[in-house]
């Protein structure tokens, strides 16, 4: 595989205490909530119910 | 939120049965970590964002088709699932690559839309307009030659041999419509430009 190279200049280091927004988390909660999976005949669908 | 003492596994476990609160607090245990090695790969808060998003989603997925199989390591397998997504983002992003604006330098400087947008267009409909107006206010010999030339695109050879002139006439009358055309601009202040 080929191999990658990053460049390693960012002046920025990476902080301890970085998190993703509020709304990303939102929208994962929100995301689960109207998922549902239902199962039928060892079948599994997905349903996205807002 | 209450903090609580349940692990990965308890909470996991509530989650597949129903329990969506469980997920808020297994995203808000691992989310630091999650997106720190996220952000350690690939420098940039807006992918970094989208992975973290992929990852989780993937996650609830497969924890709502109960593919998952708790084995106390709930976190290495979110890791796993977060590092194959970096890995996918650097191979989409080899086929196609990104150009970052970096500093001092904006691509958006060199590279611009030239196409007009709804207003600018709307004032170039008008200028034309008033121009034809312009236009419509010459001399008839005059107008004749200019509507030739311009909006006809015939050559000064052409425009003589249709009107029965010389060239010499049609390009003079051509100066003059050109003249009168300005006159009337300074005269009247118009504006035509866009």
């Amino acid at each position: 595989m080929q191999k990658m190279y990053s460049e390693t200049s960012h002046l920025e280091h990476v902080n301890k205490k970085l998190a993703p927004k509020e709304e990303t988390i939102r929208f994962l909660l929100d995301y689960s909530k109207a998922l549902s999976v239902i199962d039928y005949n060892k079948l599994k669908f997905e349903a996205l119910l807002n | 939120m209450k903090t609580s003492t349940n692990t990965d596994a308890v909470l996991v476990s509530a989650y597949m049965k129903g329990d969506e609160s469980a997920l808020c607090e297994l995203i808000t245990r691992h989310k630091q970590r999650i997106y720190s090695f996220i952000y350690s790969k690939v420098f940039d808060r807006d992918v970094s964002e989208d992975i973290f998003q992929d990852t989780f989603i993937k996650v609830i997925r497969t924890l709502k088709r109960g593919a998952y199989n708790e084995e106390g390591k709930f976190l290495p397998w979110v890791m796993r699932i977060a590092h194959n997504l970096v890995i996918d983002h650097f191979r989409k992003n080899n086929r196609m690559p990104k150009f970052e604006n970096s500093g001092d330098f904006n691509i958006f400087s060199v590279l611009s839309d030239s196409s007009l947008n709804a207003e600018k267009s709307m004032i170039k409909g008008q200028v034309e307009n008033d121009v034809r107006r312009l236009i419509e206010e010459l001399p008839e010999d005059q107008k004749e030659v200019l509507v030739m030339r311009m909006y006809k695109d015939m050559s000064f050879k052409e425009i003589s041999e249709q009107t029965g002139v010389s060239i010499n006439t049609a390009l003079g009358r051509m100066r003059y419509a050109l003249i009168n055309l300005r006159k009337v601009i300074e005269k009247h202040n118009i504006i035509l430009t866009n």
